[in-house]
């Protein structure tokens, strides 16, 4: 039984009309552009649906597209073990306010994943059991992997700067 | 063998005080089970079967920092490992030293952002830095040889008696960065 | 509970079909992963404390406290940080603390360009440095439909099944070691030195060897490859049955592994657990045969599943895997093809260096790969390989330019941790061990 992308959109779309913002394919996979409110429903619509059953959200990860409208965008992908075959789920969140509904009760693998992305973006997830961070410390201000934030915060040495670098660097005398 | 023919009837041998307390830190030097990252595979592999790091004394690998002497900081330094590295490294008792294994302990190492220490001397103070990434065993060992050389040269009376208990004196902030660093920004 | 009374562990026949699709196999429905996921949850540290202060404030604590089991531990297997509240021996609620080991590899990567950022990814799994090369490798080819000749996709497939056994034989040492049979960890490093001499052999390094990169291999196989691989896969099933004799019957080691940390199939899938560990637990999820990749769809290897989902079953499941692995890298070996070991395209893999001196355009090339490296177009790839903890993926995501805009790692360990609380839940801290070591985490691909 194999499960081919228009037969899955088809019937995502036959469901969820006005949810599915775009389609796309690119190299095989699908991916469903979706409204953020309705990301919930179309999941576990996913998962429990007896032709799809896609039980296995493998993935969720965020991207910041600088200069984008909406900036950033977390991706789900799912995978049907049954039918071998994997669908990815796009949401988008604005800059000013990024909100997405959280799936972590209904899906716990996200629960960690959903941390990492509000801990690495600053997109916050409602409904999520305790967002907090997770890779950084506690106390840690800004949101790291998002393209405005820096990357070094001591510059690469080379003969020509390593004096001054040297000289600011605070070595532990104790 | 070698000894009787030196020291005659083995009844007496005589050293000097400082050679014979050195030379009972070096080979009885207890490293703490402290690593973090690739290199502590490495470090693993020279403690198992074709690189025994047992002949150098260190048969043993201490969990608890207080009955260890030597931190081998195998590994890279997050910040949020920071604090902790430095809460160790108080916790061992005197004589005790450090040995950076590694790029990422010794500078950094390929990482040069904002989440990594660039080098783990910001925050202890290191007598051995080993390069590679990860340093091949044999380079482990040479680093630890070396360190026992130069802990061979110690003067006697180096360390005075300390409290551990006492408040720690380098403080770290909230990034994981030595108090004096903070300032300097 | 005695030894008698426990569930006893059965091993079962794998599936051997290409195509799973076809074979018998039942698959949790549904319903009931999400009756499972219903009831799962994975707290943070701060609901551990905060939960266990309100108990103590309305003077319902009988006797539990929270102890930090901190990232310096002897089997935490890494800086893992476990928030334990604990009532007595008996664990009442566990919350895993993760980022001690964050190397912000992700954002390193979107600084540097393709071809460059193939080091970093060696430093993620670092038990597993081959593997990741490759999910990295084949997602950027994805991305570039960049096709790869047979001899680099066969090798690539020996390597990726000699990196596997490399590191179950690090879990297998370090897992008998937590449970305190420490000879064992000095037989399996035996044999990890005689494949790290294989690594060495080819890529000059050890550990990070950065040897599978998108286009093909780093270099070509040495002269000397075969007979060296040769011996060792000659050597290793013999081995692997002295691990067996050490362990699979010791009465010690089934006391402490049968029936512990049970971790079910509706569980495991609600919580996203992949791998050895969803295998033990009954579902027959390989990526390899699922997702095929790098010809494995050619091999001729077996799906190995258990039934209980124990410490145990882990165990069985993986020394069967590692007989298996042994067989598809004798497979491979067997078939190796002469060939180019990159792929020809030039606008992603240099020409040979002779080229340069009399063809303008490989001048050209070589020149443009080296200052700005290759340009895939504008998309996103995810591709995902089987690890020796589960199922690793690289979502990469390319906006045009030479540099990748985004590249994720599907960590398994991150995922497989969040199965951490609900498998000790109820059972002693020192299942808790047990449990933790058989799920073999590793703390760099959890943090990245």
């Amino acid at each position: 039984m194999a499960l081919e992308n228009a037969a899955v959109l088809e019937r995502v779309q036959a469901r969820f009309g006005q949810a599915v913002l775009g389609t796309g394919e690119f190299r095989g996979t699908l991916a469903l552009q979706l409204r953020p409110d309705t990301l919930p429903d179309v999941a576990a619509f996913l998962r429990e649906d007896p032709e799809l059953q896609y039980i296995l959200l493998a993935n969720v990860c965020g991207v910041d597209y600088l200069g984008r409208e909406p900036r950033f965008e977390v991706v789900y992908h799912f995978t049907s073990l049954m039918h071998n075959h994997r669908i990815a789920l796009k949401v988008g969140a604005d800059e000013d306010d990024p909100r997405v509904p959280s799936i972590a009760r209904e899906f716990p693998t996200a629960t960690f994943q959903e941390r990492e992305v509000y801990d690495m973006f600053g997109i916050i997830f409602d409904g999520h059991p305790d967002l907090q961070r997770i890779l950084m410390p506690e106390d840690w201000d800004g949101f790291p992997q998002r393209k405005t934030e820096p990357l070094v915060y001591e510059e690469v040495a080379f003969t020509f700067n390593h004096d001054e670098i040297d000289a600011q660097k605070p070595y532990a005398k104790e | 063998m070698g000894l009787e023919e030196k020291a005659g009837d083995m009844g007496i041998v005589t050293t000097s005080l400082e050679a014979a307390v050195n030379w009972g830190r070096t080979n009885a030097m207890w490293p703490m089970l402290f690593g973090l990252a690739c290199c502590a595979i490495e470090m693993m592999a020279s403690q198992a079967s074709d690189y025994d790091l047992s002949r150098f004394g260190m048969e043993i690998n201490r969990a608890s920092p207080r009955q260890a002497d030597l931190m081998i900081v195998a590994g890279r330094v997050s910040r949020k490992m920071a604090p902790v590295v430095r809460q160790l490294y108080d916790q061992m008792s005197d004589p005790k030293w450090v040995i950076a294994m590694g790029d990422c302990a010794s500078c950094g190492g390929v990482y040069n952002n904002y989440a990594i220490v660039q080098g783990v001397d910001e925050i202890v103070p290191v007598d051995v830095y080993v390069a590679g990434c990860p340093p091949r065993p044999e380079a482990l060992i040479h680093g630890i040889i070396m360190l026992h050389e130069k802990v061979r040269r110690e003067k006697i009376g180096q360390y005075k008696a300390v409290d551990n208990r006492k408040p720690e004196a380098v403080r770290l902030d909230a990034e994981g960065r030595t108090v004096a660093m903070a300032e300097r920004r | 509970m005695s030894v008698a009374q426990r569930p006893a562990p059965q091993l079962h026949a794998g599936v051997s079909a290409t195509d799973v699709a076809t074979a018998n196999i039942r698959y949790p429905s549904s319903a009931e992963v999400v009756a499972a996921a219903r009831q799962i949850t994975v707290p943070s540290p701060r609901q551990v404390i905060e939960a266990n202060a309100r108990r103590a404030q309305s003077g319902t604590l009988d006797e539990s406290m929270v102890l930090n089991m901190g990232p310096q531990h002897p089997s935490t297997h890494g800086v893992l940080r476990l928030v334990v509240e604990l009532a007595g021996e008996t664990v009442v609620q566990l919350a895993p603390d993760v980022g001690f080991l964050h190397t912000g590899i992700e954002k390193t990567m979107e600084a540097k360009n393709y071809q460059k950022a193939v080091v970093l990814t060696d430093r993620t799994d670092y038990l597993g440095p081959m593997i990741n090369n490759l999910v990295y490798a084949l997602a950027v080819e994805q991305l570039l439909d960049c096709q790869i000749p047979p001899r680099a996709q066969v090798a690539r497939v020996l390597f990726s099944e000699l990196t596997r056994i490399n590191s179950y034989l690090v879990w297998l040492g370090t897992h008998a070691l937590d449970l305190a049979a420490m000879s064992v960890f000095l037989y399996a490093f035996r044999e990890r030195e005689m494949l790290l001499d294989i690594f060495e052999l080819t890529s000059g390094a050890r550990m990070m060897t950065s040897y599978i990169r998108p286009g093909g291999l780093a270099y070509d196989l040495p002269v000397e490859f075969k007979p060296t691989v040769q011996h060792f896969l000659s050597l290793m099933p013999s081995r692997i049955d002295e691990y067996e004799a050490l362990l699979t019957e010791n009465p010690i080691w089934k006391e402490r592994t049968v029936g512990v940390g049970i971790l079910n199939a509706a569980d495991a899938l609600a919580l996203g657990v992949t791998g050895a560990n969803l295998r033990a637990a009954g579902v027959p999820y390989d990526v390899r045969k699922a997702f095929p990749y790098s010809g494995y769809e050619n091999y001729d290897f077996q799906v190995i599943t258990a039934q209980n989902g124990d410490v145990y079953d882990r165990y069985l499941v993986r020394i069967a895997e590692m007989r298996e692995a042994v067989n598809i890298a004798q497979q491979a070996l067997d078939n190796l093809p002469d060939g180019p070991y990159a792929t020809s395209d030039r606008k992603i893999w240099p020409p040979p260096k002779e080229e340069i001196t009399h063809s303008m355009e490989s001048l050209i090339h070589h020149f443009k790969l080296w200052t700005e490296g290759f340009k895939p177009p504008v998309g996103d790839a995810y591709v995902t390989v089987e690890s020796g903890r589960g199922e690793l993926g690289c979502y990469v995501v390319s906006d045009g330019s030479n540099k990748p805009w985004r590249c994720h790692f599907r960590a398994p360990s991150f995922i497989t941790l969040q199965a951490v609380p609900h498998m000790s839940k109820g059972n002693l801290i020192a299942d808790l061990v047990a449990s933790l070591a058989s799920l073999d985490p590793v703390l760099g691909e959890v943090d990245r």
